[in-house]
């Protein structure tokens, strides 16, 4: 990893549905509170969202971990989905665009990505999968106060 | 923790008849499971009361991700075979940018900037066909 | 921390550095007094000269840290932490009045003759070798504060200047409401992907804001159009549309218009016009306004 990771800050569940309620607004709250702007929230939001339905529907449960990054110019977000389902046979397939069919394997993979600025996914057929995703904040901070 | 949420089935979507037009308000977060029951819900009250068209007002959702994408589109499919015209109104900016990104543009959905332009839509459309074969406004 | 101190021990055996530390510990409210009336603390802190005694106080202690850990030449050196904030800050006051950042960096040289002078009043039996090597620490340590506070106010330049291109995007891309239900965006110039991030979100959030059914984006001003233009194009069209209303992309010039074939894109869910007038039109015919023109004399023709 690039960044000095700054620890990790939740590890939730995705167990059900109503886990993936927690994940979108654990994230968003994340998100605003590191000083994303809306429209990027929105996305990091989305994109948690398709991961962690991926990791329940096709990875059977899992986690996500949130930790919070900075390169010293600008603060980050990570999560890390992990599942031990059955992994992904053909990941090339998995990420190209397979959203508008709505079936098969990795639905919303190729989405997700579109969605992040990182975008690393390492899945072993029988063992598991892990998608890592990072987004940046934009690069000028917010005017400080003060003076 | 867990109190903190809703249990599936314990809140529902309210489904409201406005004349001959059925007016569903999404707001805050959906789980999946409360999303999929609307669908039916919508369905029902369709077949029920027989109106001519649905206007969802999203307004006050902030994510639409692949899968609410797809129920909204369902939703309009199912109440297309039903004789009744679908309107998604009051997507917020930043949903829609994220929705175009994710590659779901729901070319088979008829929007509206507000609830009031959706049923202006509806009206209109009503009125190119007094008692005439369905006409698309568009 | 101990480490620190063994490896400085190793260098020099009388270790000077938190010789010097000890020193500014001792001296801490004697410095601060004197470095308030210097210019660098008595022209930012101008309210009153206790904040500015303050202000030294933290700026001792920092100094007084770092010479401990034995670094007086490091930078880096965890004991500026804290202060990087507020040498940041006064950097840029300094920097705001006109200085160039060579006077802000002579002003903090200045700070130096101070310390130095109630350093050397410290020592009076010290042998000459004891005195040079304590001031020669002092030195380096002033020196290194420089550095930190040039560092800081550079970074705090770069800041600023990514500040000021997004305001700059911001401010080129205004949104005209043309009429009642209607907005546009000229766009004028190259478009890369950083402006058309902010082009499409200040479109769409105008289009929410006027109600606008109609949202037209103008070209005309647009040299050339790659794919990533293009794709950017139908992305806000087709964002625009979910949110219910309408886009027109007008201004595509042959040449433009050429690209886009000869790209293999397919603009065909895109309403195009030649030009803006002819955009308005299209948008006003469909909110059901009619354009007349008034025929001599004052009649309407229709």
């Amino acid at each position: 990893m690039s960044a000095a990771a700054a620890g990790v800050e939740a590890r939730l569940p995705i167990r059900s549905d109503l886990d993936l309620v927690r994940v979108r607004q654990h994230v968003r709250q994340a998100s605003a509170t590191l000083g994303f702007g809306l429209v990027e929230q929105t996305k990091l939001v989305t994109a948690a969202s398709e991961l962690a339905r991926n990791t329940l529907v096709y990875g059977g449960g899992g986690e996500v971990e949130a930790t919070m990054v900075g390169d010293g110019r600008r603060a980050g977000l990570r999560l890390t989905f992990s599942d031990r389902g059955p992994g992904i046979p053909d990941l090339e397939r998995a990420l190209s665009d397979g959203y508008t069919s709505g079936v098969g394997l990795g639905l919303g993979l190729g989405g997700a990505r579109r969605l992040v600025h990182e975008f690393a996914i390492d899945s072993t057929p029988g063992v598991g999968t892990t998608v890592t995703v990072t987004s940046w904040t934009a690069r000028a901070p917010r005017p400080r106060g003060g003076f | 923790m867990n109190d903190d949420f809703p249990r599936p089935g314990a809140v529902s979507v309210p489904v409201l008849r406005l004349g001959d037009v059925l007016l569903v308000t999404l707001q805050g977060d959906l789980y999946d499971g409360m999303a999929a029951r609307l669908q039916q819900d919508i369905a029902q009250a369709i077949v029920d009361s027989r109106v001519a068209g649905v206007v969802i007002d999203i307004s006050g959702v902030e994510i639409v991700d692949s899968f609410l994408g797809r129920v909204l589109a369902e939703i309009a499919a199912h109440a297309r075979l039903l004789a009744a015209r679908t309107v998604v109104a009051g997507m917020r900016p930043a949903v829609a940018l994220t929705l175009v990104e994710l590659g779901l543009t729901l070319p088979g959905l008829r929007t509206a900037l507000s609830t009031e332009a959706a049923l202006e839509l509806l009206g209109r459309a009503d009125a190119a066909r007094p008692g005439g074969p369905h006409r698309d406004a568009r | 921390m101990a480490e620190h101190e063994t490896a400085a021990r190793h260098r020099t055996p009388e270790n000077p550095g938190s010789e010097v530390g000890a020193f500014l510990r001792r001296r801490r409210e004697q410095l601060a007094q004197r470095w308030a009336d210097e210019p660098l603390f008595r022209t930012v802190f101008t309210v009153a000269r206790d904040e500015a005694v303050e202000a030294g106080r933290v700026v001792v202690d920092a100094l007084a840290q770092v010479a401990g850990h034995g670094r007086v030449e490091d930078p880096a050196d965890p004991g500026f932490t804290v202060v990087r904030e507020q040498l940041s800050r006064m950097a840029a006051a300094r920097a705001r009045t006109g200085l160039t950042p060579s006077r802000v960096s002579t002003e903090v040289d200045a700070l130096r003759v101070p310390a130095d002078e109630l350093l050397v009043a410290e020592l009076p039996d010290a042998s000459a070798e004891h005195v040079r090597a304590c001031t020669t620490a002092l030195t380096v340590l002033m020196g290194t504060l420089r550095l930190v506070v040039m560092e800081t106010a550079l970074s705090e330049g770069e800041a600023l200047i990514d500040r000021q291109r997004l305001q700059l995007l911001e401010v080129a891309t205004p949104v005209i409401r043309l009429w009642d239900g209607i907005v546009a965006v000229p766009l004028i110039g190259t478009l890369d992907s950083a402006r058309s991030q902010v082009v499409m979100e200040t479109l769409l959030e105008s289009v929410v804001d006027q109600q606008a059914r109609f949202a037209i984006l103008d070209i005309t001003g647009v040299p050339t159009v790659d794919s990533l233009v293009a794709q950017h194009l139908m992305k806000t069209v087709a964002a625009v549309r979910l949110m219910g209303a309408e886009c027109v992309v007008s201004g595509i010039r042959p040449a433009i218009a050429q690209t886009i074939v000869h790209l293999g894109l397919d603009l065909g869910t895109v309403i195009t016009r030649a030009s803006l007038a002819d955009a308005l039109g299209y948008a006003l015919r469909r909110l059901g306004a009619d354009i007349v023109r008034a025929a001599p004399g004052g009649a309407q023709a229709r």
